[in-house]
């Protein structure tokens, strides 16, 4: 038996992709929520028929749902996002204050050893803690509180919290990232935090080495060195080896270093990949060709990987939590397109293949290897 | 008895196929009504008006007896012939977007 389970949420559904271990012959089921954006979906560690979705349209607001069966069935949950105390205001995109306002769930993350325990990274930016299953959720509001607050000014996608990383050796701390404020740190289970952006050189920020302001885009690292973590920025791929103390740049050879996802190898912690985008303005690969970019020098030195992907005419988008990867003995490796696409590589990136071809623009995808 | 149609999406989410009967307390308003209509169906809650400010979602329209309502104050009276049930509150989701 065992298999793996493809969580991908699009702008008008959710879609759930099966396959056993060949990764060859998948079933389709869904949209789920059709004609609702669904941001994110994600499966409990400690429970793979735990999954939480985040259910979102800008006319009808936000839902939280959540599967006890491996996504054939769903029910609501709480959606009732309130900030702690007095919200304040951040900065606008004119650098006037903007009071905090809640827009919606980018990010679920479920605790590694609890089902009913999830956080979840919001838009303007914050993160809640949920630990009954989503029926309620609290504010970690030491994170808004962090004396940089009322400076974080949004991204062009909007000042959101859109990664969350846990550490698997010590459940008090936890990474997340917020464009475009940067990286930040607790090691306390999220009552204080600390800017974790040392390192970092953004050009579009008036000081380029600011403690924040940084567009970071993406977090990613092994399970098994929770001090090496990865980021793709706006610009730049980087490195840290101190769990955030410091990063370096390692770019290096990648045609161009602007993109959204980067995802590392289930059992080589120094292979990671990433999906070069042309730049900030022209959200699409280099001279159409969709390739993904895999080093296994944990940065620095990349190859291009582009057996089965379209060559020619290929102007999507990877976003950045559209790429996941499973733990399967021969690592697969998953991402989805704002075409619609979503390939699957059964061979560490070597080869590749369409999984599905026609689903709405994919904002997400995650994968449950299931026992 | 309040008649109120609700848009696609939200009749899903309520898994309702027809129009919704609702007893409102005391005056029928925008407030009132929704507010019955969250206390019946609480997965609704949040996604006609925002549940911190209170405030109508900005693509949320609400119609009856041929207006627009949506700008009316949230405590002001429904027409008469919604209060009665000759017509109903239609809750619209507004024309924007793709």
């Amino acid at each position: 038996m065992g298999g793996v389970r493809v969580l991908v949420g699009t702008r008008k559904g959710a879609f759930v992709l099966s396959s056993d271990t060949k990764r060859e012959s998948w079933e389709i089921a869904g949209p789920h929520f059709a004609g609702w954006e669904i941001y994110h979906m994600k499966g409990s560690p400690a429970d793979p028929n735990r999954i939480y979705a985040s259910q979102s349209t800008s006319w009808f607001g936000q839902l939280v749902q959540r599967s006890d069966d491996g996504g054939a069935t769903w029910r609501p949950v709480g959606n009732d996002f309130r900030y702690e105390g007095v919200p304040g205001t951040h900065q606008w995109y004119d650098g006037t204050p903007h009071p905090w306002e809640f827009a919606r769930v980018w990010h679920l993350e479920p605790a590694l050893s609890d089902p009913d325990t999830v956080l979840a990274g919001v838009e303007d930016a914050a993160l809640f803690r949920s630990t009954d299953g989503g029926l309620s959720w609290h504010e970690l509001a030491g994170l808004r509180g962090h004396g940089s607050g009322s400076a974080w000014q949004p991204g062009a996608g909007g000042m959101c919290l859109h990664t969350i990383v846990l550490d698997p050796s010590d459940p008090d701390r936890v990474f997340v990232a917020i464009s475009a404020a940067g990286v930040f740190r607790t090691d306390d289970g999220g009552e204080t935090w600390r800017p974790m952006n040392r390192g970092l050189r953004s050009e579009g920020i008036p000081d380029s080495q600011a403690e924040v302001g940084h567009c970071v885009h993406r977090l990613a690292r092994h399970p098994s060195r929770p001090q090496v973590l990865y980021m793709q920025k706006h610009w730049d791929v980087m490195r840290s080896d101190d769990a955030g103390e410091s990063w370096v740049e390692v770019s290096g050879d990648l045609p161009t270093d602007f993109g959204f996802a980067i995802e590392v190898h289930a059992h080589e912690p120094e292979t990671v990949y990433v999906v070069p985008i042309k730049s900030d303005s022209e959200h699409f690969p280099l001279e159409g060709k969709l390739r993904v970019y895999r080093s296994q020098a944990g940065g620095n030195e990349w190859e291009p990987l582009s057996k089965g992907l379209p060559q020619a005419n290929c102007y999507v988008n990877v976003l950045r939590d559209a790429m996941a990867v499973d733990s399967l003995e021969s690592c697969g490796v998953y991402f989805g397109t704002t075409g619609g696409q979503v390939y699957v590589s059964a061979d560490s990136g070597d080869s590749w293949a369409p999984i599905v071809r026609d689903l709405p623009s994919v904002l997400s995808v995650e994968v449950q290897t299931l026992p | 008895m309040i008649r109120v149609v609700l848009p696609a999406h939200l009749r899903e989410l309520a898994h309702l196929d027809r129009e919704v009967e609702l007893d409102v307390v005391g005056q029928a308003t925008q407030r009132s009504v929704i507010d019955a209509l969250e206390a019946s169906y609480p997965v609704l809650t949040g996604t006609i008006r925002d549940p911190v400010s209170q405030r109508r979602r900005a693509f949320v329209r609400f119609f009856a007896c041929e207006e627009d309502l949506s700008h009316a104050a949230p405590d002001a009276p429904l027409p008469d012939a919604v209060a009665t049930g000759a017509e109903p509150l239609f809750v619209v989701g507004a024309m924007a977007g793709g």
